[in-house]
């Protein structure tokens, strides 16, 4: 064979494992959403799941999970803004920023069920908060706090240096030039990075069996006092997700109908991501071009 | 290249009033060893234009940076930086105080993404500047001052971003002059400019000294004969010499300094 | 004393603010470390009371192939061998990884290579949205489809290390390959040129330049592969089969440390030899964690493209 023969082979042979890829993706999708949408109704999203019965719903895990992501998002932000903002702006470059920088490798290589199991040791038994919203919205903090940092910091870089040089040559506090000219700058970034990161712990599983629980109790969603054990704002409560219920079903195999239940809580669970994925690139695009005046 | 006595100085200091001094100061980046500047002695001359010239690398940008300690989180800087009878180089002075009294203009126009009022009052409300009749009258002074404002007063609201090199540069002049520092450091403010937007902005620095002790960093030998009255060549992390402008660039009395000037150098 | 002199000499408004934004900083910080450290603290000191206060032997908890840890073997010994598992977790890993690393590799030179604009527009998507499915749907599709194919070809369960491959290289793929397009874009594009300019065809080019120059970086992206195969918990409890049994084939049922963890971590009384044995499952998977960490950090220091 001539080299270029060879060169052609490999070139058709590097397509061929690409499209093979891209098939993979497409059957997911398709699969996904072809066995999926039909079981998507309105008394599907609406009515709480059944245990021993077909024709349950996911009204309370879709509730529990979008109160979770909230939940994680108002703890996990700001302690990620201030590490992101110490990494960039404070660290020296010396053997204790390297450890922190090791410190935060190491939590992002973890498994999420070891997190999930930390999360299990420390909140749901030491520190007796029990099976819990808070309890599951810590153990993702923890299994979200690397990622979010990685992204806010990465964010803060990008930002020209000469920007802090403006603001610290005009007399600012180095605090009052992040806070003021650096964070706005980065904010697109940032933004970005959040969306991201909720579609991430919006499908998390393993980290919540042990800590959010498996079990939902019945909501009273009229009931707005966040202390009342059934109200649906109640942290204290065990709360199951879509993705924990999506496992559940099918390994407990004691809901008649649970390839069809998880078909559709599937599907939802993608489309929200889908969502969360569009709509990250719609809102960095968009603040982007605002921020630069058009240009 | 021509090896000089890089110890071989003549450093005159300026009659009058002195609005900054330094005293032997020497400068080092990070850990290096190496010196980037070493023993900068030399007076400004208050509402004079000091010119500092010299080649890349000479050390004029790392010795103007650390004239309102720029250079804090870099580079080690030794030796007094005198101002108001304070060694601002001390880590007991308040950099922030220091930053607001000697402003800093640079190479590249860095607006912030803001309004270009926005530009203006930022650092004036976070020193407290309140009052909108104060702030509004700041911004309106500090862009004539810069000459900025007869283009722009009609939308102080529009993006800072989207306005000219040149203009941008002058608005950041402006936005320097509104904190309404004692003395204006200037590097290399005209590089990435036009020669249009160049002319205008050497007119609006001469218009500045009268209110303002300027200290400019430039590589261009002519803007520095044209601006200034006292120039500084610096040469390899050295002051060759510091004398009036006019003596500078045709009675120097140093070789380097005269090879420098004539274009006879490297 | 001027007024200036004044000012310099005392702490301002700016002054104040920035000791705040150092306490704010640096509590967060701090928080992170107490975090990390706690998690190692907490994980090690439950995995080793299997050890320490149960007294099993270490090297027959690693070797021993009878995992039932709740009664005793012939000799009066709990049944704490873990080799099955991790025997299964390690097959997952390198199998996934080896099928993954081909696809990942190409679709990577596809984008920066063969078609790096419209091959980056569309390709790039795919592979984000490969990373945004989660795993419990990853799970789901295994057990919906690959199962019942495997079980229809080759008969069994259709559970096994093979069901599990498949679903964790669809999962690791994304991984691979964005790292991989990182690797490939680090390389200088002078590497390129000078090899094009001296007559090699393309592929000559990719083969004997680029993937040689992005060697380090390539396989620090299959070790994070790796890393997340190892890890994973769910998708592969849900294909496996989830018997504590050694893998004779590809096809029986059997169990990964992660499906172990997750399946009996909740039927097992806190502090009895049962639990601990798990949490001792956790601990070799933080321990692993740890060592892919160094792996990419050795390989990442060895292998940077000095130029």
């Amino acid at each position: 064979m001539t080299p270029n023969q060879t060169d052609r082979l490999a070139t058709r042979f590097i397509q061929f494992l690409v499209l093979i890829v891209v098939l993979i993706l497409l059957f997911l999708l398709g699969d996904i959403i072809i066995s999926g949408l039909p079981h998507i109704s309105w008394h599907f999203l609406t009515s709480p799941a059944s245990s021993f019965s077909a024709g349950g719903g996911i009204r309370d895990q879709l509730f529990n999970s979008l109160y979770l992501l909230v939940l994680t998002l108002i703890i996990s932000f700001p302690l990620a803004l201030g590490s992101a903002i110490y990494l960039s702006e404070y660290a020296g470059d010396n053997w204790f920023t390297s450890l922190i920088r090791t410190a935060i490798e190491v939590l992002s290589s973890l498994p999420s069920v070891v997190v999930g199991l930390f999360g299990y040791l420390l909140f749901v038994i030491e520190f007796h908060l029990g099976f819990s919203i808070l309890s599951g919205a810590i153990a993702l903090t923890f299994f979200n706090l690397p990622l979010l940092i990685r992204s806010i910091e990465g964010s803060l870089h990008a930002v020209p240096n000469s920007q802090r040089e403006a603001g610290i040559a005009l007399g600012l506090s180095n605090w009052r030039t992040i806070r003021g000219i650096l964070l706005p700058m980065a904010l697109p970034g940032i933004l970005t990075g959040i969306i991201l990161s909720a579609g991430r712990i919006f499908g998390e599983a393993a980290a919540l069996i042990y800590t959010a629980g498996q079990s939902a109790p019945i909501l009273d969603y009229t009931n707005w006092n966040p202390t009342a054990s059934s109200s649906f704002l109640n942290p204290m409560r065990p709360a199951e997700t879509l993705a924990v219920h999506i496992w559940k079903v099918n390994t407990e195999g004691v809901t008649p109908d649970a390839v069809s239940i998880s078909a559709g809580s599937s599907a939802v669970l993608i489309i929200i991501i889908l969502l969360f994925n569009f709509g990250a690139r719609a809102i960095g695009n968009r603040m982007y071009k605002k921020m630069t005046g058009g240009k | 290249m021509q090896v000089y006595d890089l110890n071989k100085n003549h450093i005159v200091t300026p009659p009058g009033e002195i609005a900054l001094s330094t005293n032997q100061l020497q400068v080092n980046y990070g850990n290096s060893k190496q010196a980037s500047m070493v023993d900068a002695s030399l007076s400004f001359p208050r509402f004079q234009i000091t010119a500092l010239i010299g080649a890349s690398g000479s050390g004029k940008s790392t010795y103007l940076r650390s004239l309102n300690r720029m250079n804090d989180r870099i580079a080690t800087v030794h030796g007094e930086i005198m101002y108001h009878n304070t060694n601002i180089n001390s880590p007991k002075v308040n950099v922030y105080e220091v930053r607001k009294h000697i402003g800093m203009v640079f190479q590249k126009p860095n607006p912030f993404a803001k309004s270009i009022t926005e530009n203006i009052t930022f650092a004036l409300k976070a020193a407290g500047i309140t009052n909108r009749q104060e702030l509004r009258q700041r911004v309106e002074t500090s862009l004539k001052e810069a000459a900025l404002w007869d283009e722009v007063k009609d939308d102080l609201n529009k993006s800072a971003l989207a306005l000219s090199g040149g203009q941008q540069q002058r608005l950041c002049i402006a936005r320097s002059i509104a904190m309404k520092p004692d003395i204006l450091l200037l590097d290399e403010p005209a590089s990435a400019l036009d020669p249009i937007s160049t002319a205008k902005l050497e007119v609006t620095l001469k218009e500045l000294a009268k209110n303002y002790t300027i200290i400019i960093v430039t590589h261009n030998m002519q803007q520095a004969s044209r601006v200034s009255s006292y120039t500084a060549f610096f040469h390899l992390g050295h002051v060759i010499e510091y004398d009036q402008t006019e003596t500078i660039f045709q009675t120097p009395n140093i070789q380097a300094t005269h090879d420098y000037v004539t274009g006879n150098f490297g | 004393m001027d007024d200036i002199q004044k000012k310099l000499a005392l702490p301002s408004k700016a002054s104040r603010e920035d000791i705040i934004g150092r306490i704010v900083s640096y509590s967060c910080i701090a928080a992170i470390i107490i975090l990390v450290i706690s998690i190692l603290y907490f994980i090690t000191s439950r995995g080793l009371a299997t050890f320490l206060t149960d007294h099993v032997n270490l090297w027959q908890f690693l070797t021993g192939k009878d995992w039932n840890p709740g009664s005793l073997n012939a000799q009066g010994k709990p049944q704490v061998g873990a080799l099955p598992m991790i025997v299964t977790s390690f097959s997952v890993t390198i199998l996934s990884a080896l099928v993954a690393t081909p696809f990942a590799i190409a679709v990577a030179l596809f984008m920066t290579d063969i078609a790096p604009k419209s091959g980056t527009k569309f390709l790039q998507p795919v592979i984000e949205l490969l990373v945004g499915i989660p795993s419990v749907v990853y799970g789901f599709i295994g057990l919906t489809v690959v199962v019942p194919v495997i079980r229809n070809l080759f008969g069994g369960t259709g559970a096994g290390i093979l069901a599990g491959t498949i679903v964790l290289f669809v999962m690791v793929l994304p991984t691979i390959t964005s790292l991989a397009v990182d690797a490939l874009r680090a390389v200088p594009a002078y590497f390129r040129s000078a090899s094009l300019a001296l007559g090699a065809t393309r592929f000559q080019t990719i083969y004997k330049v680029l993937l040689r120059a992005a060697m380090p970086r390539l396989l620090t992206a299959v070790i994070f592969g790796m890393a997340r195969a190892f890890g994973e918990a769910l998708a592969v409890q849900m294909v496996i089969g989830n018997a504590v049994l050694m893998p004779h084939n590809l096809i029986t049922p059997t169990s990964t440390l992660t499906s172990q963890l997750t399946t009996n971590i909740g039927n097992t009384i806190m502090g009895t030899l049962p639990n601990n044995a798990l949490w001792s499952l956790a601990l070799i998977l933080l321990l692993m964690s740890l060592v892919f960490n160094l792996l990419v950090r050795y390989i990442g220091k060895r292998g940077e493209i000095k130029s």
